[in-house]
């Protein structure tokens, strides 16, 4: 696993943060000064890659598919799958990817500018392609198996791990580097905040995003890379990999509804595919780590899904949204990060800032605040715009 | 611009462009090598000095500049 965020940048960095129920959102006066209605933004650091990227490959490369190069770094060092090993094996990658603002805009504005076509520059149509995270890795890695970006919206990490996991169960693939980024500039969210999706408690950013609570008033834009690497079981035993947990199972739906209101029956079917998919009977989940983005209808309708499939106020549920904001793209790579870590360190993360249910979330039982606990499966919701959902379930090993 | 104008702005500007040492810019080294182009960060070359001189190097031009002289050279001549 490989994660660059706003609460942290290493894996044990991200581990504490989460136990801590560390916030990584601040206002940012930049987006104020721009006209934004909610500056607010998940505080995520800048990635130097001139360490390990020459200037001519990382002309290529927009803000997220750097976050995604360093994430998966991470991961592929974690995972101990070194340059030898990718040059002598086939493994693949499926990356969630939906914007490429800031690259394109900036292409655009130099042609426009100068009113020569060339002044866009060697990069930019490789940097304003939705697939740039997928194109440039597999180039940088050497990775010579699937190459495949998921563009679902805020379901688009969760969306290629579920994915990669269907190759891996089919024999089509051994190995399948996967994960999602999102680019964390002001451009590629712009629009976002001009339809008043976004909270506008900035004189409290870290109190600003606050899934499932009465007061919730939206989310809170952030972003950054995960990557995660899955491989069949037989291919890590073989390599002698040291395996951190197991996809059980993948689940998803449509909702065929509104575009960016959601409802309750497509999560569910999510919800209950990825369940069936498993075989895995809702008391053996000991963790939910919900979509919820702070906010109203979201989190009413995920709340509802879930109560339908547990029962009302059963299994303990939070949204790391509260910590990280939405980290849209990446999120569903992220939560799966963030829940493992949870899993194989024995806590749940709270839900910060819940302080009281409204009519509609207290039919599940969000915990407030960071519990010492043993679980050993979760399961991990992301749903998007367009009323694309997808589910996944993760056991411990 | 006089020739020393653009010799010292070109340089700079090729040096941060394409994270070299300024100091490796010499009148005879050659740009390629120098500046580690290929295909494709040529294209960056072209439009640098499309965007601050105004000149377009054509692609017929191009094999006839090999060194950092001969690019003065042409900037020199077709600069507007």
């Amino acid at each position: 696993m490989g994660i660059w965020s706003c609460i942290g940048t290493t894996l044990d960095e991200v581990r504490d943060a989460l136990y801590q129920g560390k916030s990584g959102i601040i206002f940012s006066q930049e987006r104020k000064d721009a006209g934004f209605r909610s500056a607010l933004v998940g505080n995520v650091p800048k990635v130097d890659l001139k360490p390990y990227v020459p200037r001519n490959l990382r002309n290529f490369m927009p803000e997220e598919a750097q976050y995604g190069y360093i994430a998966t770094k991470q991961a592929l060092e974690h995972a101990g799958l070194d340059e030898d090993y990718l040059n002598t094996h086939e493994v693949g990658i499926i990356y969630g990817n939906d914007s490429v603002a800031e690259a394109t805009m900036q292409s655009l504005d130099k042609f426009r500018q100068a009113n020569s076509t060339v002044a866009c520059g060697s990069g930019a149509i490789f940097q304003s392609m939705n697939s740039n995270i997928t194109m440039n890795l597999a180039c940088l890695f050497k990775l010579r198996g699937i190459n495949l970006t998921a563009s679902a919206a805020c379901a688009s990490g969760s969306q290629s791990i579920g994915l990669a996991a269907l190759l891996i169960s089919q024999g089509l693939q051994d190995c399948v580097v996967c994960g999602g980024a999102e680019e964390n500039n002001m451009y590629g969210i712009a629009s976002f905040d001009g339809i008043q999706a976004f909270s506008i408690r900035e004189d409290e950013p870290t109190k600003a995003s606050r899934p499932f609570d009465a007061s919730r008033d939206g989310l809170v834009p952030s972003g950054g890379g995960a990557t995660v690497v899955l491989e069949s079981y037989e291919h890590a035993v073989k390599r002698g990999a040291n395996i951190i947990a197991e996809i059980v199972s993948w689940g998803f739906s449509g909702n065929g509804d509104h575009i960016s209101t959601p409802n309750v029956e497509g999560p569910a079917r999510s919800l209950e595919l990825c369940l069936r998919n498993g075989g895995v009977d809702p008391k053996q989940i000991g963790y939910i780590n919900a979509h919820a983005t702070s906010t109203v209808i979201g989190d009413r309708r995920e709340a509802q899904a879930i109560a339908q499939l547990f029962g009302e106020r059963t299994v303990p549920v939070t949204s790391t949204k509260s910590q990280t904001g939405h980290e849209m793209w990446m999120a569903g790579a992220s939560e799966i990060i963030y829940s493992t870590l949870m899993m194989k360190n024995g806590f749940i993360a709270g839900n910060i800032n819940f302080e009281k249910p409204d009519e509609e979330t207290a039919c599940i039982n969000v915990l407030p605040e960071t519990k010492e606990t043993h679980f050993d499966m979760f399961l991990s919701n992301s749903f998007g715009f367009g009323g694309t959902n997808s589910t996944l379930i993760v056991k411990n090993v | 611009m006089t020739r020393e104008e653009i010799i010292a702005e070109i340089n700079s500007e090729l040096a941060e462009e394409f994270e070299i040492d300024e100091a490796a810019i010499t009148p005879d080294a050659p740009i390629y090598q120098t500046l580690e182009l290929d295909s494709l960060s040529l294209v960056d070359l072209i439009g640098i000095v499309q965007t601050k001189y105004g000149v377009l190097i054509s692609k017929a031009e191009l094999p006839n500049i090999k060194t950092f002289a001969q690019l003065y050279d042409y900037i020199e001549q077709h600069q507007k």
